[in-house]
């Protein structure tokens, strides 16, 4: 069977893709178009293509299992893009921008006046119970004063289509990898639609992050050494980290490469002796960077790292600290950061949020259970969450126990039903949920990833997009429609 | 370079020169039991004996039986020197690396990884088992050549081939051993035929037989294919010839005096020997020596370039 686009069902939701009634959206009319000349071999057959290019690239995530060590799995993939019009893309673009742009001026203010405290529109009790605030980076100014140089945003769209932030990732983002080779999947399979349309390339996010990363080299050279320090290989991200390395042409180490020398600098450990180091992108988490100033049992860091970076003998991206923004309380304060420190209005809207920190809020959120959503602060990958209206009645009781005890960990966010794009089922299109990750690197200039990692949940009527949790993911166009 | 990465690029080529020896050895083996009379009854297990790992042979299996070996020998996992135990280890150590090897290469080592998990009970199987070998030494000789072909031929490459001639190395004499011993027990003048074929198949081991032909133009006499197989300069898998390889490299990296020493000691060694004039038992004896210094090379290496304790860089 072929994809008959009038059998499709938006469910009254927003699709991507398809306005209802078999009509596509102006962006996505030469796809689908495309799509429907194709008989049911010929789709099987670009199926089957996709899937051969990602094992023989080896695009992989790892997932711990009990029985055999860590395993590499291949990265679920659907071949059916999701398509953004360029003159809806630029806006959210320039609103991603703001929002680094401010949250970057939030964390500095936090490690220096706390002007934003001081002034009374960010809560002093809201700092004190953050868990990612760190005592040592108080004081430390960091090149240009960027804090979170490589951000990942995640934006969803609700019925209407209009689009909101979800998140914003500051400590060690991932995904960027799988957008980057999504975009070669897909012109391996569908070579003629990039000849046929105008969608914008992607491919240009490794040399900018290298040059995001040079420029803040403590010293002035042409071509500093810049490294990636990745946990290992049974990191679920590691694919990630040595593609990021080997896109860049940087070395990719671990903690075991690395040691600080008497002299305070970062060196590693190579064939020829010691080579200094300028700037790391690490990729492990602040509290395992350093055991002589964090956990003291991490092996993965580097003894000493802390002291290098507070001396300026080496950069550190993100730097340590940065997760101070990275809290789904402080998420709630976005907006008013926004009209604090840039004096504009926000141009992309958060989710409404609801922090179980105040009073009167909690009273609400805790008589509302049935129909919110949960979160923890600063729990990542959809862990620990309550989905109010999907959840049992011992579950609600539990969620309410835990915000009474520890209301500041605790927000609350309306259940949103979030837009669908068609993806393959077996041999025919149905809706599926999904999100969208852009990768927002900050130095010199702000540049924002044209489009980002779509994620997309692969069990009907699921929203959960997170791969370690049965999502996959999709590529992202951005689609010059003007001109086609 | 990263010593970490110099260190997995070494066994990355270690590990794949270990499949595709496995994989010939298998391969010329199962042809020539086909050519033996039937009363001689080929001993299979030597073939474990020459990969070094019969103890990890008895723990898991019970019988010595053509199946059990040939499972071991290609496609268990458990064996680090079964094909599939060196594709899983080179794939490991290339993961590692990816950064550094070339993509296609990468990309290569991958699939040859998947096609050899995948087809494996065809390549147990007896009808199977030779195209299967076949493309798995045709895959290795592939990954080497996009190697040759596309990595800068630098520091990185300089520990690959290292790797990879060490191991070559190794199983070169692993083989003279084993071979030179074990095949015809029993001396009995209706096997004098068979002699001829039993050295061939040392040569074919190693694709040596053609170009011993070539280089030697006598007949397969034992004496000839030992100084063939020891000493030629030219042929690659000779092991004079894979230790000019080793100090060739070792020429172009920093601190090298301890391992060049070590390599150029064991050259003199291979080259002021007689090993045709040996007999049975001082082979056995010289071939010992000549394992220990191997090691010794190895040790040098990793001493001086993957350990720990680096000089700084000036």
């Amino acid at each position: 069977m072929t994809i008959r686009w009038k059998e499709y069902p938006t469910q009254g939701l927003y699709d991507e893709l398809m306005r209802g009634g078999g009509r596509p959206r102006d962006a996505a009319r030469f796809l689908c178009q495309y799509l429907k000349r194709l008989s049911d071999d010929e789709i099987q057959a670009r199926k089957a293509a996709a899937e051969l290019a990602i094992r023989v690239m080896g695009i992989t995530f790892t997932v711990y299992s009990q029985q055999g060590g860590s395993i590499d799995r291949a990265w679920p993939f659907d071949i059916i893009p999701r398509i953004i019009p360029r003159m809806e893309w630029e806006r959210i673009e320039a609103g991603l921008q703001q929002r680094v742009q401010a949250l970057n001026m939030f964390i500095d203010d936090i490690y220096h006046e706390q002007r934003i405290v001081n002034d009374g529109v960010f809560p002093a009790e809201i700092l004190a119970g953050s868990k990612n605030f760190r005592e040592q980076c108080v004081g430390i100014s960091p090149t240009l004063g960027i804090w979170a140089h490589i951000c990942g945003s995640d934006l969803v769209r609700d019925k209407k289509g209009a689009v909101y932030v979800l998140e914003d990732n500051l400590r060690v983002p991932s995904g960027v990898s799988y957008m980057l080779e999504n975009r070669q999947v897909m012109k391996r399979v569908f070579p003629e639609l990039f000849q046929e349309a105008s969608i914008l390339p992607v491919d240009d996010y490794p040399s900018q992050l290298y040059d995001c990363l040079a420029a803040i080299s403590p010293r002035p050279l042409a071509q500093p050494e810049v490294v990636v320090l990745t946990p290992g290989i049974y990191n679920s991200a590691y694919f990630e980290h040595s593609y990021l390395a080997q896109q860049m042409g940087a070395e990719l180490v671990e903690g075991r490469d690395l040691e600080v020398g008497d002299d305070d600098c970062v060196y590693m450990r190579a064939v020829e002796g010691l080579i200094r180091v300028d700037v790391i992108y690490r990729r492990i988490d602040d509290m395992f960077i350093d055991p002589e100033a964090f956990d003291p049992d991490s092996i993965l860091g580097v003894p000493g790292l802390m002291r290098a970076w507070k001396k300026g003998n080496v950069a550190l991206a993100n730097a340590p600290g940065a997760g101070v923004a990275d809290d789904k309380v402080v998420y709630a304060f976005v907006p008013a950061m926004i009209r604090y420190y840039l004096d504009q209005d926000p141009i992309l809207p958060n989710v409404e949020t609801y922090l179980c920190a105040d009073k009167k809020q909690r009273d609400h959120v805790l008589a509302n259970l049935d129909k919110l959503v949960v979160k923890p602060a600063n729990e990542s990958g959809g862990y620990g969450m309550l989905i109010g209206p999907q959840a049992s009645r011992d579950e609600r009781e539990k969620f309410a126990k835990l915000i009474r005890k520890d209301p500041r960990n605790y927000i609350a966010q309306p259940l949103l039903t979030l837009s669908t794009a068609p993806t393959m089922v077996g041999d025919h299109v149905e809706p599926r949920h999904l999100d969208l990750r852009p990768f927002i690197l900050s130095g010199q200039k702000t540049y924002v990833t044209t489009g980002g990692l779509t994620r997309v949940a692969l069990k009907k009527g699921s929203t959960v997009v997170n791969s370690s949790q049965g999502g996959g993911s999709k590529d992202t166009w951005i689609v010059d429609s003007e001109g086609a | 370079m990263l010593s970490r990465v110099a260190e997995n690029i070494y066994w990355m080529a270690r590990y794949m020169e270990r499949a595709e020896d496995t994989a010939r050895l298998v391969n010329v083996t199962t042809h020539l039991v086909l050519d033996l009379p039937k009363k001689v009854s080929f001993d299979w297990e030597t073939l474990v004996d020459i990969t070094g790992y019969s103890e990890i042979f008895r723990e898991r299996y019970e019988t010595a039986d053509d199946r059990n070996l040939v499972r071991f020998l290609v496609g268990d996992a458990l064996n680090p020197g079964s094909v599939i135990g060196s594709l899983d280890n080179a794939r490991e150590n290339a993961r590692t690396i990816r950064d550094i090897i070339p993509r296609e290469a990468w990309e290569q080592i991958n699939n040859l990884h998947l096609k050899c998990k995948g087809n494996l009970q065809s390549g147990l199987s007896r009808r199977g088992r030779y195209d299967y070998l076949r493309w798995t030494i045709l895959g290795v000789q592939t990954i080497t050549g996009m190697l040759a072909g596309t990595m800068t031929h630098d520091a990185g490459y300089d520990f690959l081939r290292m790797g990879r001639n060490l191991e070559r190395a190794d199983m070169t004499t692993r083989i003279i051993d084993v071979r030179s011993v074990n095949l015809l027990a029993e001396k009995s003048v209706d096997l004098v035929p068979f002699e001829n074929i039993q050295w061939m198949s040392v040569l074919k081991s190693l694709t040596g037989y053609q170009m011993y032909r070539r280089a030697m133009q006598v007949r397969v006499r034992r004496p000839d294919v030992l100084k063939f197989l020891f000493q030629d300069r030219r042929f690659p898998r000779s092991l004079y010839h894979c230790l000019r390889e080793v100090e060739n490299c070792l020429q172009d990296l920093p601190h090298n005096d301890a391992p060049l020493r070590q390599v150029t000691q064991m050259q003199r060694m291979v080259f002021d020997a007689k090993p045709g004039r040996l007999d049975q038992v001082e082979l056995h004896q010289f071939i010992d020596d000549l394992q220990a210094q191997l090691a010794g090379v190895h040790d040098q290496i990793a001493a001086t370039y993957f350990g720990v304790a680096v000089p700084a860089a000036t």
